[in-house]
């Protein structure tokens, strides 16, 4: 048993169970979800040292051989994802205990806080179809329960677009499983790849669509994305926070997986759609954003224009390509989660999130002001900040092919998303406050806030300095799955 | 049986979605509930359906005697039924939550607090 494989899902599920036993105590609650995360982040950064250092790692549970037992499997990608995650995971857990209130901390906010983190976790680690249907809803169970947690009404209303647009997606997903394991007979990863080799067919394009359906709706591409502005600014920032760093991610990180595992045989067609619904996810997301006059509302239509980057390397389906996509992945996470702290930190001062009543925060927070141009700008593209080298390294793969149409594309939402941002500086930071307002603490920022954000702004300033190693990584990472046999020879344990 | 269980199928995915387009919130349910057996039911079929030959290898032999029933499928379908048992619990206990905050079982009037 290689037990760097096993702990990112083990540390989460104990550190829940240990959450709900210590039970009424809060203060031993809130030490017990810090500690987790924390450890959390350890055992991803332990992860993804021992696949870098000895390659993809492979643990079959219960000792059943594939593809008959319960695969779990880690290659780069997926060890970077549950690294990223747990550093997330930690910023937003410390955040956490100066937003969430006593009642949802009562109401089990902590072991739903580790069950979320469990289903990220279970996602990016397993090697079969099934379980990663399995491991989604134990993500999005705990993710409804967050999302209602508090029953406050918009609450409630997001809760019910959210969770009836999931369950159709998970449908779908398990309706594209029962016509894979109809014409298979497997499940695992590894073992379709092997089947599914160089013979396009109906069926296999038709389950191919049916997921690409289903994951689409979870990462919220065009036109599947309406779930998403209508819940992510109604729960507590923290909740909201994770929400929009992690779970669309998951959904991308699945696309990314299965078409670049399983689906290959007709990139002509598979991977023409993805190029068209990722330029169209990213013009509708940024337009939309430009519409919007409440902070989080206008970064949740970012995060969809955001989206249709991520897949738009997996559509163009180069090594370079997929290496800007997993690096943007990472730089998207930091940056997004970050922003939406920093709202919450405005919102905590001011007692709102709407870019109409705010003003005259930079006279105030001149700091605060400073960390949010980071993150903004980064996720602009400005240089040298992260998103800069992000973009970069995608419009230069698009250059190489070279398609050019999605180039001008991601160019011209860059720029609108720069105009966004410019919009939340220029009401929020800028304009000054209009009269009447006071809502909110007026005091200074809590620490609780502020250190999660300084930190998640350092480690955006750190990729923009020091790019290469992350986009070496992640060059790496994508030469794994473009090169799948790794990958089968590892889980399989036999040359395809 | 597979083309009986095939039509069935069919009537059930199209029945839940046409109730999922109403704005009923009851309806709605009603819809996922129908939905989540209709996938079921899909796995169950697409596996292939083999009556009567349980895959339990008879005294004597050492291998299964062709053909079999697939267990596999079975498991699968089980460990749906809870999670849809479970998603299933959550939805009536948010709806009713929503039915008594919103006093309506129209969808249409969801976000109504969003709209000045």
């Amino acid at each position: 048993m290689k037990l760097a494989l096993v702990l990112p899902l083990l540390v989460p599920l104990l550190t829940a169970v240990a959450c709900i036993l210590a039970g009424a105590s809060r203060v031993a609650q809130r030490a017990l979800s810090v500690l987790g995360s924390g450890a959390l982040l350890a055992a991803g950064l332990w992860l993804l040292r021992s696949v870098d250092a000895g390659g993809i790692q492979v643990v079959q549970l219960g000792n059943w051989p594939a593809p008959f037992g319960i695969t779990l499997v880690a290659d780069l990608f997926s060890a970077i994802m549950v690294a990223i995650t747990g550093f997330v995971a930690l910023c937003v857990a410390v955040f956490a205990l100066a937003n969430i209130d006593p009642a949802r901390e009562r109401f089990g906010f902590h072991p739903l806080y580790q069950l979320l983190l469990l289903g990220v976790c279970g996602a990016f680690l397993t090697g079969d179809l099934f379980n990663l249907f399995v491991w989604f809803e134990v993500m999005l169970m705990s993710s409804f329960v967050l999302l209602a947690l508090g029953g406050e009404r918009p609450q409630i209303e997001a809760a019910v677009k959210y969770l009836t647009l999931n369950f159709i997606a998970s449908g779908l997903f398990l309706t594209a499983l029962g016509i894979l394991y109809g014409q298979f007979g497997t499940l695992n990863m590894a073992d379709l790849a092997v089947k599914l080799r160089d013979q396009p067919s109906g069926v296999t394009l038709s389950s191919a669509m049916l997921l690409f359906v289903s994951f689409g709706i979870k990462a919220g591409v065009f036109p599947l994305f309406f779930w998403l502005p209508a819940s992510y600014h109604t729960p507590p920032v923290a909740v909201s926070a994770i929400f929009a760093g992690l779970l669309t991610k998951v959904g991308v990180y699945a696309l990314i997986r299965v078409f670049t595992l399983i689906f290959t045989a007709d990139p002509a067609t598979t991977h023409t759609l993805i190029v068209v619904v990722s330029v169209l996810t990213m013009i509708t997301g940024v337009l939309g954003a430009a519409a919007q006059y409440e902070i989080r509302r206008v970064l949740s239509f970012h995060i969809i224009s955001q989206i249709g980057y991520m897949t738009l390397g997996l559509g163009l389906f180069t090594t370079a390509a997929i290496a800007a996509s997993i690096f943007y992945i990472v730089h998207h996470i930091v940056v997004k989660t970050n922003l939406f702290l920093i709202g919450g930190a405005i919102g905590h001062v001011r007692g709102t999130g709407e870019l109409k009543q705010l003003g005259g925060l930079y006279r105030d927070y001149p700091w605060i002001g400073l960390l949010f141009l980071i993150p903004a700008m980064s996720l602009g593209g400005i240089p040298p900040l992260s998103g800069f080298f992000a973009k970069f390294a995608l419009v230069k793969s698009a250059l190489e092919i070279p398609s050019y149409w999605p180039v001008v594309a991601a160019l011209a939402v860059g720029l609108l998303t720069l105009f966004s941002m410019t919009k939340i500086w220029a009401e929020a930071f800028w304009k000054a406050e209009p009269e009447g307002a006071t809502g909110g603490t007026r005091g200074p920022v809590p620490l609780l806030m502020l250190v999660p954000i300084v930190a998640m702004a350092l480690l955006t300033v750190a990729i923009g300095f020091f790019p290469g190693t992350l986009l070496d990584l992640a060059t790496r990472a994508a030469g794994q799955l473009m090169n799948p046999n790794g990958y089968i020879e590892a889980v399989l344990g036999r040359t395809p | 049986m597979e083309t009986t269980l095939a039509i069935v199928i069919g009537g059930l995915y199209a029945i839940s979605f046409y109730l999922m387009l109403r704005r009923s919130m009851v309806k709605l349910i009603l819809g996922l509930m129908l939905f989540s057996q209709a996938v079921n039911l899909l796995l169950f079929t697409a596996a292939g359906l083999t009556r009567g030959q349980p895959p339990i290898i008879p005294e004597g032999a050492d291998a299964l005697p062709v053909p079999f029933a697939d267990p596999l499928p079975q498991a699968l379908i089980l460990t749906a039924i809870v999670i849809s048992f479970g998603m299933i619990a959550f939805t009536l206990a948010l709806t009713r939550r929503a039915h008594s905050s919103l006093e309506t079982d129209d969808l249409d009037q969801l976000g109504r607090s969003e709209r000045p």
